[in-house]
């Protein structure tokens, strides 16, 4: 497979620049100077060929179903991307002046409004991905008991949890202590009776949990939290089910992050850059990293005044373009299309785990939220998740999220979204339908799969083994 | 609204799960939690009600480009690199955990990995990351990580923010953050040379520097290795890189910063394009994401992501961070950018550097006064009595000039940071100057 | 069923211990533990002469999907270690009784050894599902 440099010729590019129209009156010493030419040099023509065909080789939301579990691969509107490529928003620079950046600071307060009615928290935009948005929520905690005085090392997080909860955690200096889920999928509440003390911090829950559960016990958890003096950190990453029924302050969490590039439709772009805003309840408010956007009677501005403030925890503002496009997204749905977002979302979820449920081992039996975990338990002939999620990908979709959440052996994790038709869905059922038969009847296929993909199955043990990460020709 | 199942086919959903009715489907959530009404939020638009509406708020923001940099740079974007990175294969793909199906984004990082290297002079670059600050941040930690020590020494011209940044960040995990005071515009390095001992993990200094100016990058590598201690250079203005001495070759151990100057615009501060370089003990040590090379089942190339050993989803609290995205479609665009680019990078690079000094030629002879004697790259720094006087005047007739830099450094109130780069043409700047002799 | 051989100690954290002479051990990980583990793929060494505590860290063992922390299964000084590891870890894999060994260890206190199991009771607590 060709990389851009392997269709480097010296001399090649012809990208014409402009006269300086000036001479250099400062040279810069020669020997502050590189002489080496380091990048590929190609044409216009070789590069456009070059990224078309890898493109090519890519499968995203607009080629198909995605049912990654836990990443709400929804639909994202091109009227936003629109949006976002208009210079008064594209071409503004951070450090202009207030005055001359109004509208870049109405889409942050207006967006930070509309996030404050959906979970009834007061939001900083700042945390540029989901996993920043729990860290600075982790240094909230740890500058709350800071205040108090009170010395809490421990930070509760449940099995099912994200591997970012306790690296983010770890990285404020905390220890985390697990607490297992019971056999109905939701916290063990008489574990979490056992641990807590006064050296409880927080405890962590991801709302809905990672199996697409609403936990029961979420009230008694909070009384237990706050009882025992400990904040309750709600991970709100994915608030595809809950917008617009149920608010995560109401839950009774303290902290909250949630993922603008999940819930609010921006597009995932291969990795990022996603946006993670952290939510507080009032009392905390004074922690949030700087800058909130405040308005005042000159208009909008950018608020650093915040003495007890947490700090900086980006060069600028957070991901603006991410949080544009959120902000047109909400306003496009409204009140009642986030409502319909949610009903539709928790709807195909549970039709697809109605369907599927006959053909593969249902883990945990309960009415899920927006998505749901099966698992490789009851499979033949040695299939195993890994290869069944390859397998689906020589059906045309993408596959789901799989050995996730991690108490749960084999676990294959299916998020339609509210994005996904009936008939996508069905089509989805027939496929994994098929497979189970081939496990049975020809394993072999499902083994060695994928084949119908640009590459056959990767081998990531050579990569881990000897890695090679730069080009060399 | 974007959901499209009719009510006929709820009617059959709802039957085959099993209830009568969505309500059903949300009985997990208590009563007292669970809304009663909608969320009091507006009613939906349409798309062209949504166009207008987005056109109003971003005729909000207006004025002409300022003459800053500062952290965010405006440089001329090629019409192919919007072309390519709107090809939704790229922009509505996920992190490529299933790699058969997503040896596009796998190639076109392993070709940023590759392109920041060889601008960084390391053996190795990371995936991206958030942005320039956390970048530095998380450079500092993965030194600390290296060398178990526990104290930065942070050069007082690194960007301001960056420096806010890391203290959030140090405070958060324990470390102490010591600054080496500025002597000329540059850093101090006999004051640095005072604070260093076998204490300090490692020691950051950014060049070009917050104030425009190149740090003498060679000499202040020997003192920081000769206490044991790493250096983490930073670069915010990465067009630099087409001009200058690699950091990695003048002695720098981790270099880091920000990229977005590489075909991304500035966009109000973000999405950037943190990057972050290293030489290749530090690589299981790296946080963030890693693209390698490999082979699929049929012998042929492919590209995957690997090292995932050191990651959140795997080692959970003992991660090397808890960072899981990288800026993909960010990383994309620097991609795009460098490989129409690339060829003249250099050329663009010194373009950027000529008209700047033109700009800061043109201004010392109307009165400004320059600050320190550094040779500088695309910013620096003008002193003029009346400096936030002149600049407010020329506010006044739309022609914004410059970052005054009061606020990030009190003995410099009578100052203002200035970036020229090849989108300000030598008429622009005449223009400027002729308002400038006209307010003063 | 993964191989366990007769004449070795072995830990409940999946380490086993050969003992050449009275006080000089070689440790490394079960067949049983690379099986788990699948493919390995690094290896992070302890250093030589480093201290340790019964069932402390000394090493980390990655595969592609999984890393685990190899402890001591005694306490001693660490008087070796396997370099070959680290161009090759898959060893590890191919014979972890055998090239596939981790590090050499000084027994401080030799009755510690009759606290690990022997190879019967080590197959018993492996089929238990520990």
């Amino acid at each position: 497979m060709d990389t851009i440099f392997d269709y480097s010729v010296s001399g090649k590019n012809r990208f014409q620049l402009p006269e300086a129209g000036c001479e250099d009156y400062d040279p810069i010493p020669e020997e502050y100077c590189t002489v080496a030419t380091v990048l590929p040099e190609v044409s216009e023509v070789e590069v456009v060929r070059h990224y078309t065909n890898l493109s090519r080789m890519n499968f995203g939301v607009d080629n198909g179903m995605y049912p990654l579990g836990s990443c709400t691969m929804k639909y994202n509107p091109k009227i936003n991307e629109k949006i976002a490529a208009m210079e008064g928003f594209s071409a503004i620079h951070p450090l202009a002046d207030a005055s001359a950046v109004q509208g870049c600071l109405r889409v942050l307060y207006e967006l930070a409004a509309a996030l404050r009615e959906i979970t009834g928290m007061t939001f900083s935009l700042c945390p540029a991905a989901g996993s920043h948005g729990e860290l600075s929520g982790a240094m909230i905690i740890k500058k709350y008991f800071q205040d108090l005085k009170e010395a809490r090392s421990v930070v509760l997080i449940p099995d099912s949890a994200h591997g970012t909860n306790p690296a983010s955690v770890a990285m404020c200096g905390f220890t985390v202590k697990e607490i297992p889920s019971n056999s109905d999928g939701d916290v063990d509440v008489e574990r979490l009776r056992q641990l807590l003390d006064g050296n409880v911090a927080a405890m962590m829950l991801t709302s809905p949990n990672t199996l697409g559960l609403f936990d029961r016990n979420i009230r008694e958890i909070s009384r237990l939290l706050r009882e025992n003096g400990s904040l309750f950190y709600g991970d709100g990453a994915n608030l595809n089910a809950t917008a617009g029924r149920a608010r995560m302050a109401d839950m009774g969490f303290d902290i909250m992050h949630t993922n603008l590039h999940k819930t609010f439709s921006t597009p995932h772009g291969g990795g990022g850059p996603g946006s993670g805003p952290v939510g507080v309840v009032d009392r905390l408010a004074k922690y949030l990293p700087v800058p909130l956007v405040a308005k005042g009677a000159q208009g909008y501005y950018l608020e650093y005044d915040r003495p007890d403030s947490i700090g900086r925890v980006h060069s600028f503002y957070g991901n603006f373009l991410v949080a544009l496009r959120a902000y047109a997204y909400i306003r496009s749905l409204g009140a009642e299309g986030i409502r319909d977002m949610s009903d539709t979302a928790v709807l195909n979820a549970n039709y697809l785990l109605a369907c599927l449920r006959d053909l593969y081992k249902l883990p945990i039996d309960r009415k899920c939220m927006h998505e749901f975990v099966i698992s490789d338990g009851d499979m033949p002939n040695g299939v195993t998740t890994n290869d069944i999620s390859k397998r689906i990908l020589d059906y045309g979709f993408h596959s789901p999220t799989v050995y996730f959440p991690l108490h749960i052996e084999g676990a294959i994790m299916i998020e339609p979204t509210e994005t996904e038709t009936k008939k996508s869905m069905d089509t989805f059922v027939n496929a994994m339908a098929e497979i189970r038969r081939e496990a049975y009847e020809e394993p072999e296929k499902v083994k060695t799969a994928p084949r119908n993909t640009p590459v056959h199955r990767v081998d990531a043990v050579i990569a881990a083994r000897k890695p090679v990460l730069v080009w060399e020709g | 609204m974007y959901t499209s199942i009719t009510e006929e086919e709820r009617r059959e959903m709802l039957r085959k799960i099993g209830v009568s009715s969505i309500d059903e489907l949300f009985a997990d959530i208590p009563a007292g939690i669970s809304m009663d009404g909608p969320v009091n939020l507006p009613g939906g638009l349409g798309e062209m009600e949504l166009l207008a509406h987005m056109e109003e708020l971003a005729g909000m923001n207006h004025g002409p480009r300022a003459f800053i940099g500062a952290g965010g740079y405006s440089h001329y974007i090629p019409a192919l690199v919007d072309h390519l990175s709107s090809r939704s294969e790229f922009y509505t793909s996920y992190t490529p955990y299933q790699a058969e199906v997503s040896q596009g984004t796998l190639v076109a990082i392993f070709e940023y990995q590759t392109m920041i290297a060889r601008l960084c002079g390391t053996d190795i670059a990371n995936a991206s990351m958030y942005d320039g600050a956390t970048a530095t941040a998380e450079a500092a930690f993965m030194a600390m990580r290296s060398n178990g020590r526990k104290r930065i020494v942070v050069s007082s011209a690194l960007h301001p923010h960056y420096r806010e940044v890391l203290k959030t960040y140090a405070w958060a995990s324990d470390s102490v953050i010591d600054e080496v005071p500025l002597r000329e515009g540059v850093t101090d390095i006999e004051s640095l040379r005072e604070r260093l001992d076998d204490s300090v993990a490692c020691v950051i200094v950014q060049s070009p520097n917050f104030l425009g100016a190149i740090e003498d990058s060679a000499t202040i590598a020997g003192a920081v290795h000769s206490s044991g201690a790493i250096l983490v250079a930073c670069v915010t203005e990465p067009m630099s890189l087409g001009l200058l001495r690699p950091p990695g070759a003048l002695g720098a151990d981790i270099v880091c910063g920000e990229g977005q100057a590489f075909g991304n615009p500035v966009g109000f501060g973000g999405p950037m394009l943190g990057f972050l370089a290293a030489q290749k003990d530090f690589m299981r040590r790296m946080p963030g994401r890693l693209v390698g090379k490999t082979v699929d089942a049929a012998g042929q190339d492919a590209y995957v992501l690997t090292l995932q050993a050191r990651e959140q989803h795997i080692r959970r609290d003992r991660a090397t961070s808890n960072i899981c995205t990288n800026q993909g479609l960010c990383a994309l665009r620097a991609v795009l950018y460098l490989s129409i680019m690339g060829g003249v990078l250099r050329n663009l690079a010194a373009l950027n550097h000529r008209r700047a000094s033109y700009f800061r030629h043109r201004l010392l002879s109307k009165g400004f006064a320059a600050a320190g004697d550094a040779p500088y790259f695309n910013e620096f720094v003008v002193r003029h009595p009346r400096a936030m006087d002149i600049r407010d005047a020329l506010m006044d007739r739309g022609m914004p000039l410059g970052l005054p830099l009061g606020g990030y450094y009190p003995d410099m109130r009578d100052c203002l940071l200035l970036c020229v780069t090849e989108l300000d043409t030598v008429e622009r700047m005449d223009r400027y100057i002729s308002e400038i002799e006209a307010v003063q | 069923m993964s191989s366990i051989p007769d004449d070795l100690r072995y830990s409940k954290d999946h380490e086993w211990v050969r003992m050449e002479d009275e006080f000089n051990g070689v440790c490394g990980i079960t067949d049983h533990a690379q099986e788990m583990l699948t493919d390995i793929v690094f290896v992070e060494l302890p250093q030589v002469d480093m201290e340790v505590g019964v069932r402390e860290q000394v090493a980390v063992v990655e595969s592609v999907k999984a890393v685990s922390d190899v402890y001591s299964p005694v306490s001693g000084r660490i008087i070796g270690v396997n370099t070959q590891l680290e161009e090759s870890p898959e060893l590890i894999n191919d014979d972890p009784y055998g090239k596939g060994w981790i590090f050499k260890i000084e027994v401080k206190h030799p009755k510690e050894l009759e606290d690990l199991m022997d190879a019967a009771a080590y197959s018993e607590y492996v089929e238990s599902g520990a």
